[in-house]
């Protein structure tokens, strides 16, 4: 709780009213019996220490060394994950759309903030941001540079707007010199941001593996 | 409705600002936030269309200045009001001021469903209209209600992709529960036919539409 409680006094006085605004709620929620504080106490914990990209990174490293998954994973995202046994069960309607030579995608909610969670954790603050929401669409080009990211210019740029209840992962490009590496070492590379389509894959040299 | 929640093609956000090495929760009160609305979820009160709605409705302005979570919190508060779990004098007095209503509370035994997104897809009283290949035009429509068709691609041509099966239909179910399920296409434009002919030529833009929004293009 204190490390968080720092960062929120940066904020001044319009966090502070939000802070008192929800525990009002959480209080009124729960003294009129629609919530348990123990069972928020476990849903946050959840998220702070079980969700994360490691699902995803695990998925797309499975893909790169084994066709038979990778095909399965392509065909129906949910089914193909839920075989593997890494998480209890992934939420319906999951696709896995492919990186190639020729196609770069890239995944963005305009509408609110659409998220692979079970596959990627809680979205970061810039995937709910209006400059991501905005530009995405119109500009991805300009939005890969903010990230650092410059695909060749005649790469197709595929991106997907999750308006339904349809979510998407990428599934990245193997990087070159990764020949005969484990699921491990291959996980290691895969980034967030790379599942998003805001990022590539790291490079062998860059993990020092 | 055309609200500033539609953002797509809109100018003059700025850069996007990547946090590196970003914390689940950039204070504990989101964490709560998350976790209410996972945990209401349980009452059956609303439903995530609903949810959507309600922070559609928040004004223009609110709506802008407000953080993720600070919008979660907004929109959950008015739901909780309009559908008559909590009571406006009780917001105000910070604690309830009269017993619940009779509705399930999410125990530790049912935290299962926090963690998992339900299924959408319902059984299809029609076959599709359109199959893969087909060129549709999105309807130019401006309904007042929450709709999950984007204003950048209402007009415009595209291909229909795939077929993603017959799902609930957010119009309806956020005004009334209705599930009214209707088929779900993923539908392609190209960058060109969205934002004109200075657009990057390498662009294309899918959006998941729903039957309703779509129309046969020749």
């Amino acid at each position: 709780m204190s490390t968080h409680d720092d960062h929120d006094h940066h904020h001044g006085s319009e966090l502070s009213e939000t802070q008192l605004r929800v525990r009002a709620l959480e209080t009124i929620l729960t003294e009129k019996g629609y919530v348990d504080p123990a069972v928020l106490d476990l849903i946050v914990e959840h998220y702070e220490t079980k969700t994360g990209p490691h699902v995803g990174a695990r998925v797309v490293a499975k893909a790169w060394v084994d066709p038979e998954f990778k095909a399965a994973l392509l065909a129906d995202a949910t089914r193909a994950i839920a075989r593997l046994g890494l998480i209890s069960r992934v939420g319906d309607h999951l696709i896995a759309v492919e990186n190639t030579n020729a196609v770069h995608n890239m995944v963005v909610c305009t509408l609110c903030s659409c998220y692979p969670w079970d596959v990627l954790g809680l979205p970061p603050v810039w995937y709910k941001s209006a400059p991501y929401r905005s530009r995405a669409v119109m500009d991805p080009r300009g939005v890969l540079s903010d990230f650092g990211v410059a695909l060749p210019a005649e790469s197709e740029i595929r991106v997907w707007d999750s308006t339904a209840e349809t979510r998407f992962m990428v599934l990245p490009q193997r990087p070159a010199g990764t020949e005969g590496w484990s699921e491990e070492q291959l996980a290691a590379l895969v980034t967030r941001d790379c599942m998003i389509g805001t990022g590539l894959p790291g490079r062998p040299a860059e993990s020092g593996s | 409705m055309n609200g500033v929640h539609d953002m797509g093609g809109m100018h003059g956000f700025g850069k996007v600002e990547p946090e590196a090495n970003e914390p689940p929760f950039h204070a504990d009160w989101e964490g709560r936030v998350l976790a209410m609305q996972r945990a209401i979820r349980h009452t059956r009160a609303w439903n995530i269309d609903m949810s959507r709605d309600a922070q559609e409705r928040l004004p223009a302005q609110v709506y802008l200045a407000a953080s993720y979570y600070q919008r979660w919190a907004l929109g959950m508060e008015k739901n909780a009001l309009e559908k008559g779990l909590i009571d406006a004098d009780e917001v105000a007095a910070g604690h309830a001021l009269r017993p619940g209503k009779p509705v399930p509370r999410m125990s530790k035994d049912d935290l299962g469903g926090a963690f998992t997104r339900g299924s959408f897809s319902r059984p299809a009283a029609t076959t599709p209209r359109f199959k893969p290949g087909d060129r549709v035009r999105a309807r130019n429509v401006h309904p007042h209600g929450h709709t999950r068709l984007p204003r950048y691609a209402r007009g415009h041509v595209g291909l229909v992709e795939a077929v993603r099966g017959c799902h609930v239909f957010p119009d309806s179910v956020a005004v009334s529960g209705d599930e009214n399920p209707q088929w779900l296409y993923t539908v392609v434009f190209e960058g060109r036919e969205l934002w004109g002919e200075s657009a990057d030529p390498t662009l294309k833009v899918s959006v998941e539409a729903f039957e309703p929004y779509l129309e046969p293009a020749s």
